[in-house]
């Protein structure tokens, strides 16, 4: 008597796997048959951050953290979506950062995220790296991400992390090594601020713009952050600079090569075959340089792609 | 005295035995560990996310323990007649009141204090093994015992919307009481606003009626002290007390109102 309704439990129980499993795959089947289309529009229906504010109640910090991974997500979304397009030849960064839209949401979502919560340092931090990368890594976009860094620093001026951050805004993208110095002065005058600053301020005002000197910088902060997500983009950077430096040696090489041979070198063949190379010479993350119309640089596939534009350099005078 | 102690316990026991009630408890311990996963996509704020989301998990199942148990508890009784024969014992109708007011706060302190314990544990798994370099990007400690300061006051704004729920349940139906005690927590965290409201106003009345309902509704703003906590900001303990001291003082006075309602209340 007692096993018929533990039979009966057992029945539904094992009917409802099954149409479970089948509503699984009849999904899977009509995803096959017929693809859905990628989500190209994202939206953000509300971008005044007062207004979110007295939306959320009591739950501000709560939905900072949600707009903080939305914003993540759009980046990475955003970087890795121009990534499978890099087969074309993209234009200059700055021209592309200007008419892209690729990430015209990141910076109100960053804001949105910190007007929710005016204390989240990372938010504030990774923000301007996320804005300042240039195209097609970031929207390039350095003034945003000084913004950024100022809409901190205004709630927290004491924090002299923005303020080495503005500096670097302007060090590595803006190429304005008056401006980075003068900020790194700010940040070494604030309290608890490193004492590497002020040498980094007077190294930035007499040498900025030198490898050397950027290598000097990337070293100190990857000795110096203790953000996994930093010290690897600083790892890739010091890459970055080595790829230069190699890049220098084998344009020599190309170059030598075309005055003897009375033209450019189209491809590696030639040069391979005359300098008895075991293959075409690598970049260090190991993909193979590209040579085009004469000139050596990384691939798009590369990691290290696109390099830093090399920066000119920075005027000895002390600001005024 | 002995009296209320007892009517206390008996709600606490049967707020225990609701499904509902423990229904509220698991989602919020099933919440916060699902937080640990949430903070795999956050750039290293693992533990400010985890802090966040424990925290306001805690905050809305409480309130949602504070409302939905705190407006049956004098409605359920009218309405399954069982008050006739609570009233008949020797028992002031006050000292229904008050009892059943502290059984529902004894149900959200525990309810509380076990979110907080779950909080913590999930916090101690996620700080496990961190070396002290990586923790130092953190504003506050993982396993910052400032966590319960924000628990104590999240308390403290908990009684407030208890008495108002139990307040609104001695006169008003349940679906009643409930909209009109949401509807009072989300002005409650407005009044700051209510009180700028005052200076845009042209009309002195106007301003000044906004100005008097500043004061006057429960300032429930002043006791989120959430974002402070999880980035190391302290929270002063006189700054604490006067909030609890206020808390204090608008659950007496709310409580005198509904003794005062439920006692002239004829239930023919």
């Amino acid at each position: 008597m007692r096993d018929r309704p533990l039979n009966a439990i057992v029945a539904v129980v094992v009917f409802a796997a099954m149409m479970v499993g089948a509503s699984i795959e009849l999904q899977a089947m009509r995803d096959r048959m017929y693809p859905p289309r990628p989500l190209d529009e994202d939206s953000l229906y509300i971008q005044s951050g007062p207004m979110l504010r007295r939306l959320t109640v009591a739950y501000n910090a709560l939905a900072a953290d949600l707009y903080w991974i939305r914003a993540i997500q759009y980046y990475g979304d955003g970087k890795r979506r121009l990534a499978s397009h890099a087969r074309v030849p993209d234009p200059p960064p700055m021209i592309a950062a200007a008419t892209s839209d690729a990430y015209s949401l990141l910076y109100p979502l960053l804001d949105l995220t910190t007007s929710l919560d005016p204390r989240f340092n990372i938010a504030y931090r990774f923000g301007a790296v996320f804005l300042a990368e240039a195209y097609p890594s970031g929207p390039g976009r350095p003034d945003l991400a000084v913004k950024l860094l100022e809409k901190g620093l205004a709630e927290r001026p004491d924090k002299w992390e923005y303020m080495e951050d503005i500096g670097f805004v302007h060090y590595w993208y803006d190429h304005d090594y008056r401006a980075a110095a003068e900020w790194f002065r700010k940040a070494s005058l604030a309290p608890g601020a490193p004492w590497w600053l002020q040498s980094l301020a007077a190294t930035t005002l007499a040498q900025g713009g030198d490898r050397q000197s950027s290598r000097v910088m990337w070293e100190a902060i990857l000795q110096s952050s203790e953000v996994g997500w930093q010290r690897q983009d600083a790892e890739r950077r010091l890459l970055q600079l080595r790829a230069l430096d190699q890049i220098d040696d084998y344009q020599k090489i190309v170059d030598d090569y075309a005055s003897r041979a009375g033209a450019p070198a189209t491809d590696w063949a030639p040069i391979i075959r005359a300098r008895s190379w075991p293959g075409t010479p690598a970049d260090p993350s190991l993909t193979p340089y590209v040579l085009t119309g004469g000139r050596v640089t990384v691939a798009q596939s590369s990691p290290l792609w696109p390099l830093p534009d090399e920066p000119q350099r920075a005027d000895s005078r002390p600001p005024s | 005295m002995k009296a209320t102690a007892w009517i206390a316990i008996n709600v606490f026991r049967e707020s225990v035995r609701d499904k509902v009630l423990y229904n509220l408890v698991f989602f919020a311990i099933l919440l916060i560990a699902a937080s640990y996963l949430i903070g795999q996509l956050t750039a290293g704020q693992d533990v400010k996310i985890i802090k966040d989301l424990g925290l306001a998990a805690t905050s809305i199942f409480g309130l949602f323990i504070a409302v939905f148990i705190g407006i049956g508890l004098v409605s359920k009784e009218v309405e399954r007649r069982s008050v006739y024969s609570l009233l008949a014992k020797p028992i002031h109708r006050y000292q229904l009141l008050i009892g059943k007011y502290c059984g529902l706060v004894l149900t959200l302190v525990v309810n509380i204090s076990i979110m907080a314990a779950a909080l913590y544990v999930v916090l101690a798994y996620m700080s496990w093994g961190v070396s002290p370099a990586a923790a130092r990007i953190w504003d506050a400690p993982a396993l910052d015992p400032a966590l319960l300061k924000a628990a104590s006051l999240l308390l403290a704004e908990l009684s407030i919307v208890t008495a108002i729920a139990l307040f609104f349940s001695t006169f008003s139906t349940p679906m009643l009481s409930a909209a009109m005690t949401f509807g009072l927590y989300i002005v409650g965290h407005f009044t700051n606003d209510l009180r700028n409201f005052a200076d845009l106003v042209d009309s002195p009345a106007a301003a000044r009626l906004a100005r008097g309902l500043s004061w006057a509704l429960p300032n429930l703003a002043q006791f989120d002290v959430r974002a402070d906590v999880v980035h190391g900001v302290p929270v002063a303990f006189g700054y604490m007390g006067l909030a609890c001291l206020y808390a204090a003082v608008y659950v007496a006075m709310l409580l005198a109102i509904s003794v005062l309602v439920f006692s002239r209340r004829d239930f023919k």
